[in-house]
């Protein structure tokens, strides 16, 4: 047991010690957020160019311009055929003809815009949704309605889940929205913690059976110690990374904010929103808040960990059978990861199904599977799953998991010490037969 | 110290050790020897434990090892490797705490060893920043700072100059002289004639010699005789004489039950000035050879 503790303690502190650690746990916080501030900068990308657009406003729609710095509209109530020259001479990007409205019956209304260069999008979008916004002012002065009476007229309208039974859980219409991205988020990170560790323990594996260290450890311990010295000494790098990050991602978060004033920007553009927008967005940010704490965190956070730790174990103990049967050629593990990686892969994929429908047969299934289940399952723990169900996967995966560390340390032990060759799944079914 | 009682060993259909015997007294330095693919290096990972025999046992200090690791034993493989990227001082401390021994403990083991070895200015630098032959030994410090009982040494002198050859080789001695028992696997006839007091050979899974060396050698040797001389030999000089080689100056015969007088007597009739006689005993390397082919022919 000490010896275990040995090993664990040097696959940790060599890795926690290392250059390449300290700085990738550094780093991604600060490329995370590097990431979402150029992700922001792109999307709130405007062109300072100004738009000069000469408007024949025969409908009274636009007049007077409320100038703002994208546009710039003159007005103009010459022929069409005069105007068009008028653009080209006076170097406007068109003209924009508003004909006149005969009635306030008009269901739809066609402006036309002459140019040789097409209008891009944002600008058609902005100058679209002026030109209804008026079109409903004029509509509505003509109606003699109030801007109070229409909005009487507007009724928000939601589904609220009740329960049938009492002391059932109460659920708003965001706990479905809520959860799912909870649950995506979970599922995910347990996919990415999974192939990232795993692919490190394969990867240290073989490197030790290459550098031929493994057969100076092995007269010392017996080969499944190293193996599982291994596993838990990387899972707890993997540990202590997020526990970083966790810790980090937040404080820089924050104080970019305070740095680089980063609430101004949101109150800036909420500014240019309508007060009742602004008011709504708060809310659905205060219902999100009011989800997450309602969400029974006793039961997700336990379930989480139980599979985090178990899908771990399991598919880093895989990844170590395999790391034993690679030689010298990296290239080989391709083809032995394949049949690895693919039920990870697979269940991403139905875990955005299981999201949409948590209690279909699919995800049933899935989330009993142990290949599946560490992915799945939380997920489906975060919706009311009965607990039978999420007893049931446990326990396969336990099973699972004894069973499978127990074949891969059988594989390993005999992989460590078989060099030159390349290995199939044929030879590794012939290992773990091996006396 | 340690008994290889009747161990065979089969991997799929291939026979690896067919049955294999010996022991290994205390104190001694003990040549396994044996051509590529004899069944050394199964018998070894055997030995460490690495390996289950399919029949037969390993009994070391009088108990068998059955899947267990033996604490009092330092192995050298001859493929060997360290952590590439691990300081030379932590590295060395955690393969000896590897064998039930405390830290503290363990950390003074290396430096003492390290410091008989001119090399704790090295503590601190890592494993790839060493030359090859510096590598060395560091490998035979971590074989043997857990002051094992019994070491196996599996060509430990591939890649030292001679330097360090025989810095290690005097090593080793002390090692003996102390009590431990040392195996040494080699390919290298000469070394093993230099050092080993007892061999045993393997051939194709099975022993085909096992013995003192010196006892070895008067076993295998042929009756043979070499004269240096100067002045001239009559020419019927051999006449009578079973002559292997004549050179000038230098005479190879083969003395049947091992008469050394009728030669003396007849380089004394002929007046000529006797440098040196001496017993030709063959060498480790011929007795090796012969046997070898001898058993793969028959």
């Amino acid at each position: 047991m000490h010896k275990l503790w040995l090993i664990i303690k040097r696959e940790y502190l060599t890795r926690v010690k290392s250059r390449t650690f300290i700085l990738t746990t550094l780093l991604t916080p600060l490329g995370i957020i590097a990431f979402i501030a150029i992700m922001g900068w792109i999307l709130s990308y405007k062109s300072d160019d100004q738009v000069k657009i000469l408007v024949k406003d025969e409908a009274h729609l636009l007049q007077p311009a409320e100038q703002n710095t994208k546009f710039v509209l003159d007005f103009a109530n010459a022929p069409i055929e005069q105007l068009k020259k008028q653009v080209k001479a006076e170097g406007y990007k068109g003209l924009l003809y508003l004909p006149p409205i005969d009635s306030i019956g008009v269901s739809s209304y066609n402006v036309l815009f002459y140019s040789d260069k097409s209008l891009d999008l944002e600008s058609t979008y902005t100058l679209r949704s002026r030109i209804k916004s008026k079109l409903k002012e004029f509509k509505m002065k003509k109606m003699g309605l109030e801007a109070a009476q229409l909005k009487l007229l507007k009724t928000a309208v939601t589904i609220d889940p009740e329960p049938i039974e009492k002391g059932g859980e109460n659920r708003s219409s965001m706990t479905a929205v809520v959860a799912s991205a909870v649950g995506g988020v979970m599922g995910y990170f347990m996919f990415l913690i999974i192939i990232m560790y795993g692919t490190m323990i394969m990867r240290s594996v073989s490197e030790e059976k290459i550098n031929r260290i493994v057969e100076i450890i092995i007269s010392s311990v017996k080969p499944f110690y190293l193996m599982l010295g291994k596993i838990i000494g990387v899972g707890g790098v993997g540990f202590t990374q997020l526990a970083i990050w966790l810790l980090v991602i937040p404080l820089i978060m924050f104080g970019a904010n305070q740095f680089m004033g980063g609430s101004a920007e949101i109150t800036q553009m909420s500014g240019q929103l309508p007060p009742e927008v602004v008011s709504e967005g708060m809310d659905k940010i205060y219902q999100v808040l009011h989800e997450l704490a309602n969400m029974n965190w006793w039961v997700i956070i336990p379930v989480f960990l139980f599979f985090f730790i178990a899908g771990y174990l399991m598919y880093a103990s895989l990844f170590a059978a395999l790391g034993s049967a690679i030689g010298e050629d990296m290239n080989d593990a391709q083809s032995l990861t394949m049949p690895v990686m693919m039920p990870i892969i697979l269940a991403v994929y139905i875990m955005f199904s299981v999201i949409k429908e948590p209690d279909s047969p699919l995800a049933f299934w899935s989330s009993i599977f142990p290949l599946t289940s560490p992915i799945i399952m939380p997920v489906r723990a975060i919706y009311d799953t009965p607990w039978w169900q999420i007893l049931l996967s446990m326990a396969v995966l336990a099973i699972t998991v004894i069973g499978l560390v127990w074949l891969s340390g059988r594989i390993y032990r005999i992989g460590i010490l078989m060099y030159g060759k390349k290995a199939s799944y044929k030879d590794l079914v012939k290992w773990m037969r091996t006396k | 110290m340690l008994q290889i009682q009747d161990v065979k060993k089969a991997f799929h259909n291939h026979k690896a050790l067919k049955g294999v015997s010996f022991n290994v007294p205390e104190g001694i330095i003990f040549g396994l020897l044996g051509p590529n693919g004899a069944g050394k290096t199964t018998l070894i990972r055997i030995i460490t434990g690495i390996f289950f025999p399919d029949e037969g046992q390993v009994v070391m200090e009088g108990a068998p090892i059955q899947g267990l690791r033996y604490e009092g034993l330092g192995y050298l493989p001859e493929e060997r490797g360290l952590y590439k990227k691990m300081k030379v001082g932590p590295q060395l401390v955690y393969l000896t705490e590897l064998k039930g021994i405390p830290h503290k403990e363990a950390k003074e083991k290396v430096i003492a060893w390290m410091r008989k070895f001119d090399m704790l200015s090295w503590w601190n630098k890592k494993i790839d920043e060493l030359s090859k032959g510096m590598q060395q030994k560091v490998q035979f410090i971590a074989t043997v700072a857990p002051e094992p009982k019994l070491i196996i040494l599996d060509e430990p002198f591939t890649g030292l100059d001679p330097v360090n050859t025989n810095l290690i080789k005097d090593e080793i001695r002390r090692l003996r002289n102390q009590g431990v028992s040392i195996i040494f696997s080699t390919h290298r006839m000469e070394q093993v004639e230099e050092i080993c007091e007892h061999i045993v050979l393997i051939n194709d899974g099975q022993k085909i010699l096992d013995g003192e060396v010196a006892r070895v050698k008067e076993d295998f040797k042929k009756q043979h005789y070499r004269v240096r001389y100067q002045g001239a030999l009559p020419a019927d000089f051999s006449h009578s004489l079973d002559v292997i080689a004549d050179e000038p100056g230098e005479l190879v015969v083969k003395l049947p039950d091992d008469n050394s007088a009728i030669l003396l007597r007849a380089l004394a009739d002929a007046h000529v000035q006797v440098k040196s006689f001496e017993e030709v005993l063959p060498t480790l390397n011929e007795i090796f050879i012969q046997l070898v082919t001898d058993e793969n022919h028959a």
